[in-house]
Parts: structure tokens; C-alpha cells; sequence
């Protein structure tokens, strides 16, 4: 019998694959995978539609009118309203006090010079309808011109051109970024969605450590793997898990976003997403070996809130500073040394570079110290999760893990 | 003899100020079912799980086949813990061929050895059940399973036994003796005495931390004091007066109980019998390994 046996297996590694493995098959097996997956893809969609209907919403325009262009505010008003535009004007007697106005946002858009030849001043960028509208309305007084003037021998294509050349001089006082709000929006959706995963991926980690040591396997399988080969193979294979999870709905969300418009830079969505799930498998790596370590402390599944708390509160506290931080834009000084801070990184940095705010030096410092802090939770979380995983019984205290000499 | 297969050498250890085990020695040979009992807390469990290397000991050595028991031996070891283990959500035959892998078993090799562990173990119709959903029983069939099923060169079982109905303890020995005959050594502990007299080759008892008692069941049974049983239904109550090293244990309506001690003449007990009349039982008891664990125990409870 024992001669006949075919030799066993001594590779390090497959144990490593075979444990990764069982993960992966039961978790993207499981109904709630599914479901979860499925209704995040909804919440995202819906988000997207909803953000579609707010920004082609007509918003109310205030228009400015100075010197000769005070005479356009009827047909202004008018050519508006037929286009679905609320627009009210204001008469501006000096040009100045005009632009103080715009700066102040108390102007969207302040129109001077004669009908024929108008320019616009706005504080960053002119709503394209309103443009057409006082295109139609300065083409149509340039046509007037040119018809008053006819010369019969003139070419009527001509004046035609002539007439499409005519187009309103807009200038703004902030240098325009017309991506900035579709930044904002990729970035907020990104950092929700590493928010989630880590927290649910990382949570999953701890609970399946706890499940492995409240019913006992853990000494059988210890039995055959090393502790590091179990503790690997689960982190690989839960990641695994939430990488494609990821994927997926970033997938689905930039596509669908792209195709009904709601954001028109699928270039930098797309790198985003790509930064993004490098983020997720950084900060996921971090935070796995925290609830890890964390998971082994127990022995029960009721006692698994207690350990796991304290890290999620990390990971909430970095998401909420995070969507209250980065729609100011990702350059002042707290939302740049929050990024560069290894446990927030995972969250704010990709949120900064999907708002192009991050200069390359910054993203090379915060992975820099995203990887050692890593390096660390390896060696210290390995240390905890070896020491406790086999401590059945009351809670392990961390001074225990560090006093003893196994 | 047969050969050593394993050896359990001068184990120590504390738990604080708790000593579990002191200068544990024993061995389990080649093809030999070894039982191991104690009563509760004597140690039983923690020296299998130093033997797996799942606890550290403080001194001493465990060697397999003269070789110190390190990582790769340990693979090839199969284990039962006190506490049974495996994942409540995972189906039967899944989880075994899982275990196989983890082992060092090619893929093929674990699913055959899986399927017939569960056909051997009586589990065919549960194969794909999840573990949660089957009986304590079939629970610990599966627990057993899953010792068996990277095909082991030792078997450290920890109360394989407990919690059985009789036709799986049946099933289980059957196993158990097969594996041993197979050159497997195996080693159990259990509180069923009965059981492990029935099955075991050799038998160590477990007090305190330290081996009180190891050896075959003869030679355990041999060392305590005999007994006489004596139905001779005319005797008079006092009949054994005149003998020496004779004590009674005890009357049983016409059947009587005696203690010999060292020395006593059987010979002589048989003549006083006789001269009361007729005798229509006169045989020799040898304690069971229940009296005989009950003494062992008692007697050092007395000596502390």
C-alpha cells in the first residue's frame, strides 16, 4: 500500500493556489456575490441617470447687458425661451462693475459691444446654448447689415459666410476646464467604489479568519499548511474576488456612462478605473493583513465586531474626509498630505488623480509608502495571525502576541 | 517485536503555572493500534497536538521512524482534533478532496481517495451535502474522512470515537484495524474502555501529564491484584477464614468474591471450597481496563 503511493506534493506554492482557489469558488458561488454585484451596478446606473437629468437641466441664467447689447434683451429673452432657456437680463451701465459682478457669480454671463460684433465675459465657461442664442442673435443682425448694404453683384454664398463667421467673443476670467465636473464625478464614484470594497472585502477577510478558528479547521488545516500559506491563499483568493467585483462594475459604470453621455472624457474614466484597481489592490492588501491579524484575536463570530470596528472606522473616517475634501479639487494642502498618509492613500489618491490634482511625484511618494506600509502589515500582521490563530478560547491581547516567545 | 514507529520523548509542558505534561515517554509501534486514555485534563490532548505540531512543547522530542518529527513528516500524519473542524459550507466530498490537495495529493489521486473514503464510510448519499446539514454522526464520519484521506503513515485520533451510535463504531474500528494492518500505526485516545480494550494492541493510561501505565492489555491486566470467583452454594458465611493473602471482595447471593494477593494459594481456596460441599463455579478474573484505570486512577489520588 505504501509502496504503490504516488509521491506527494512539497511545493509552497500550491497550497497557496489551492486555498486562494477555495475562496474564490465559494464566495463568486454565492448568491450574495451575485446579488451584491448586480445591485451595486443598479445603484451606479441610477446615479448616472440621475446625474444625466441634473446636468442637461436648464438652469437659470442671469445675463448681463451693457452699452448697445442692452438693446438684445427682448429678442434675447425670446430666442431663450424658445430653446427651453430661462434667461433673465440685467442692464449693466459700466463695464467694470460688470466684471465684478461675473467674478462674484452674480453674473453668468456678461454681454457688451455692438449686435453686430457682441463678446461675452464669463467667470469660466459659457453654457452652449446660451452661446447659440447669442450666435443666432449676432448672425442675425450681422445678416441684416450685410442685406442693408447689398450690392447685387455681391455672391449670396458670400454673405452666407460672412454670417456663420459672425460668432460671439467669449472670455472668461478663470481659465475654463470643462472636464472638472465629470472629474469630480468619476473621482467621488471611484472613492465610493474602493470604499465599499475594501471595507466589504477586507470585513470578509476577518470573518472568514474567525470562521476557520470558531470551527476548528484551522488546526487540521495547520496541520499540513503553514500558517503564512493559509493566511496568503485566503488574502489572494478574497481579493481576487473583489478585483474582478470591481472590474466589472467599474467596467459597466464607465461604459454606460460613456453611452448615454453623462460624461464625454471615457479616456480619463477609463484611466482612472485602471488607477483605481491598482489603489483597491494596494489599500486591499494593507487593510486584509489589519483584519487578519484582527480576525485571529477571537475565537467567535459574536466577538468579530469588536476587533473589526476599529479598522472600519479607519476606513469610514478616510471616505467621509475624502467626499467632503476632493470636490474643492484635490490640490490644498490637507487633501494632499492626507493622500500621501499609507492608510488614506488607497482612497484619496486615486480620488486626486481621477481629478488629474496630483502631481507624478506625489503618486510616486504615496506608493511608495502605500508598499512599505504593506512590507510592514506583513511582517506584523503575519506575527499576530501566527501567534493567535491557534489560541482557541478567550480573546488573545495584543501584548500577548509580543511577550511570548513562539 | 515489531519496529518503533513513533516516539513520544520526555514531552513537557506548561501552560503558566499549569504543567499539562511531565516527561511524557512512550511509543506506538509499527502496525499497532496504541489507545491512549486518561481522564479528563491528564493531558491526552495536548500531547497529540504537540505530536501534529499544532503546540509547541517545552522539552523533549517527538521522533517517526528515528527521525524527528518536523513539517514534511507532519503532512503525512493523519489528524483528528478534540474539536472538530472543517467548513460548515462546504459539501462532503468537496471538502475532503480539498484536504487531499492541501496534502500534497494530485488532483485525480484526491477525488478517488475521496469517493472511497465516502462509499467505506457509508456517506454516498451525503457526498454532496453541505457538512452543517448532516447528522453529529455523519459529521464525525466525514471528520474521520478527512484524516483518512491523504492516505496517512501515522493516525493521531483524538476521541474518534465519542458521540457514535454502535454501528458506526463498528464501521470505525473495522476502518481503524484495516489501516493498522495496512503497516498504518494508529493512536487514539477515548474514554470507552470497554472499546479500547477490545481494540487496541497496546494501552497506555495518562494521569497528571505522566504515563502511569503502558503496555499490552495482558500485561496491564496481570499487574493487578486477581480475583477468584467461588459459587459454592453450601458454603457458611466465613468459609475463607483459614486462608492467608485471601480477602472477599465481595458475595453475590451463593457466588463469592475474592481477592488474592501475592502469594495466596489458589489450590488451597479450591480445597476449603470443596470441603463445604459442591462448587459449580471456581474460576480465575482478571480485573477489566475499566476496574484497572478506575485503580490506577484512585491509587494516585490516594498517594497524593
Amino acid at each position: 500500500m505504501t509502496a504503490t503511493r504516488p509521491p506527494l506534493s512539497t511545493s509552497a506554492v500550491r497550497p497557496v493556489w489551492l486555498i486562494a482557489r477555495r475562496e474564490l469558488r465559494s464566495r463568486l458561488r454565492s448568491k450574495a456575490f451575485l446579488l451584491g454585484t448586480l445591485a451595486t451596478v443598479v445603484v451606479i446606473a441610477g446615479y448616472l441617470m440621475l446625474q444625466g437629468a441634473v446636468f442637461s437641466n436648464a438652469s437659470r441664467s442671469t445675463v448681463g447687458l451693457n452699452g448697445q447689447a442692452t438693446a438684445l434683451a427682448g429678442p434675447l429673452t425670446d430666442s431663450a425661451r424658445s430653446l427651453g432657456l430661462d434667461v433673465s437680463t440685467v442692464d449693466v451701465s459700466d463695464l467694470a462693475d460688470g466684471e465684478r459682478r461675473v467674478a462674484d457669480e452674480e453674473l453668468d454671463v456678461l454681454v457688451s459691444g455692438a449686435p453686430a460684433s457682441l463678446h461675452a465675459l464669463v467667470l469660466k465657461d459659457i453654457d452652449d446654448d446660451l452661446r447659440n442664442v447669442l450666435n443666432g442673435l449676432m448672425q442675425r443682425q450681422v445678416l441684416v447689415g450685410q442685406l442693408a448694404e447689398a450690392d447685387p453683384e455681391q455672391d449670396p454664398q458670400e454673405i452666407l459666410r460672412i454670417v456663420a463667421d459672425a460668432t460671439v467673443d467669449v472670455r472668461s476670467i478663470e481659465t475654463p476646464d470643462p472636464e472638472r465636473g465629470q472629474r469630480t464625478g468619476v473621482a467621488l464614484v471611484l472613492i465610493a467604489l474602493l470604499y465599499f470594497s475594501l471595507l466589504l472585502y477586507g470585513t470578509m477577510v476577518a470573518q472568514g479568519v474567525i470562521e476557520e478558528k470558531s470551527s476548528r479547521v484551522v488546526e487540521i488545516l495547520l496541520a499540513t499548511v503553514r500558517p503564512w500559506q493559509l493566511l496568503a491563499g485566503k488574502v489572494i483568493g478574497i481579493g481576487l474576488v473583489g478585483l474582478a467585483q470591481l472590474a466589472v462594475i467599474g467596467g459597466i459604470g464607465v461604459t454606460l456612462a460613456s453611452v448615454t453621455g453623462v460624461i464625454t472624457i471615457s479616456g480619463i474614466a477609463t484611466g482612472s478605473l485602471i488607477w483605481g484597481l491598482v489603489w483597491y489592490l494596494l489599500g486591499y492588501a494593507f487593510y486584509a493583513l489589519v483584519f487578519a491579524a484582527s480576525g485571529a484575536l477571537v475565537s467567535r463570530q459574536e466577538e468579530a465586531q469588536a476587533v473589526i470596528m476599529p479598522v472600519t472606522m479607519v476606513v469610514a473616517i478616510g471616505f467621509v474626509l475624502a467626499i467632503s475634501l476632493l470636490p474643492g479639487g484635490g490640490t490644498d494642502s490637507t487633501t494632499t498630505l492626507l493622500s500621501l498618509i499609507p492608510p488614506l492613500s488607497p482612497i484619496f489618491m486615486p480620488g486626486r488623480m481621477a481629478l488629474g490634482a496630483a502631481p507624478a511625484w506625489q503618486i510616486a511618494l504615496s506608493l511608495v509608502l502605500t508598499v512599505a506600509a504593506i512590507a510592514a502589515m506583513v511582517w506584523l500582521g503575519g506575527r499576530i495571525y501566527r501567534t493567535a490563530v491557534l489560541r482557541i478560547g478567550t480573546r488573545v491581547r495584543l501584548r500577548e502576541v509580543f511577550t511570548r516567545s513562539h | 517485536m515489531p519496529a518503533t514507529a513513533l516516539e513520544i520523548d520526555g514531552i513537557g509542558k506548561r501552560y503558566g503555572d499549569i504543567v499539562a505534561l511531565r516527561d511524557l515517554t512512550f511509543e506506538v509501534r509499527a502496525a499497532e493500534l496504541f489507545g491512549f486514555v486518561g481522564s479528563n485534563g491528564a493531558g491526552k490532548t495536548t500531547a497529540m497536538r504537540i505530536v501534529l505540531g499544532v503546540l509547541a512543547a517545552d522539552t523533549g522530542e517527538v521522533r517517526f521512524r528515528g527521525a524527528p518529527v518536523d513539517f514534511t513528516t507532519r503532512r503525512r500524519i493523519g489528524y483528528m482534533p478534540e474539536e472538530r473542524g472543517l467548513y460548515p459550507k462546504m459539501a462532503v466530498l468537496d471538502q475532503l478532496v480539498y484536504l487531499a490537495e492541501l496534502h500534497g495529493m494530485e488532483v485525480n489521486g484526491a477525488h478517488r481517495a475521496a469517493e472511497d473514503l465516502i462509499a467505506r464510510l457509508g456517506l454516498r448519499d451525503r457526498r454532496g451535502d453541505e457538512v452543517q446539514k448532516l447528522s453529529l454522526g455523519n459529521q464525525q464520519r466525514v471528520q474521520l474522512a478527512a484524516a483518512l484521506v491523504h492516505q496517512p503513515d501515522l493516525l493521531v485520533l483524538d476521541e474518534p470515537f465519542s458521540g457514535l451510535d454502535p454501528v458506526a463504531v463498528d464501521v470505525l474500528s473495522e476502518v481503524l484495524r484495516e489501516r493498522a494492518a495496512a503497516g498504518v500505526p494508529v493512536i487514539f485516545s477515548s474514554h470507552q474502555l470497554d472499546l479500547v480494550e477490545r481494540l487496541c494492541d497496546r494501552v497506555g493510561i495518562i494521569r497528571s501529564g505522566r504515563m502511569v501505565a503502558c503496555g499490552t492489555v495482558d500485561e496491564l491486566r496481570s499487574t493487578g491484584d486477581a480475583e477468584l470467583v467461588v459459587d459454592a452454594p453450601s458454603a457458611p458465611a466465613g468459609w475463607t477464614a483459614g486462608l492467608s493473602s485471601v480477602e472477599v471482595a465481595r458475595t453475590e447471593g451463593s457466588v463469592t468474591v475474592l481477592r488474592l494477593r501475592d502469594g495466596a494459594d489458589d489450590q488451597a481456596v479450591l480445597r476449603a471450597a470443596l470441603a463445604t460441599g459442591p462448587v459449580h463455579e471456581f474460576s480465575r478474573r482478571r480485573p477489566t481496563l475499566t476496574e484497572l484505570f478506575r485503580n490506577v486512577v484512585s491509587t494516585e489520588e490516594r498517594a497524593r
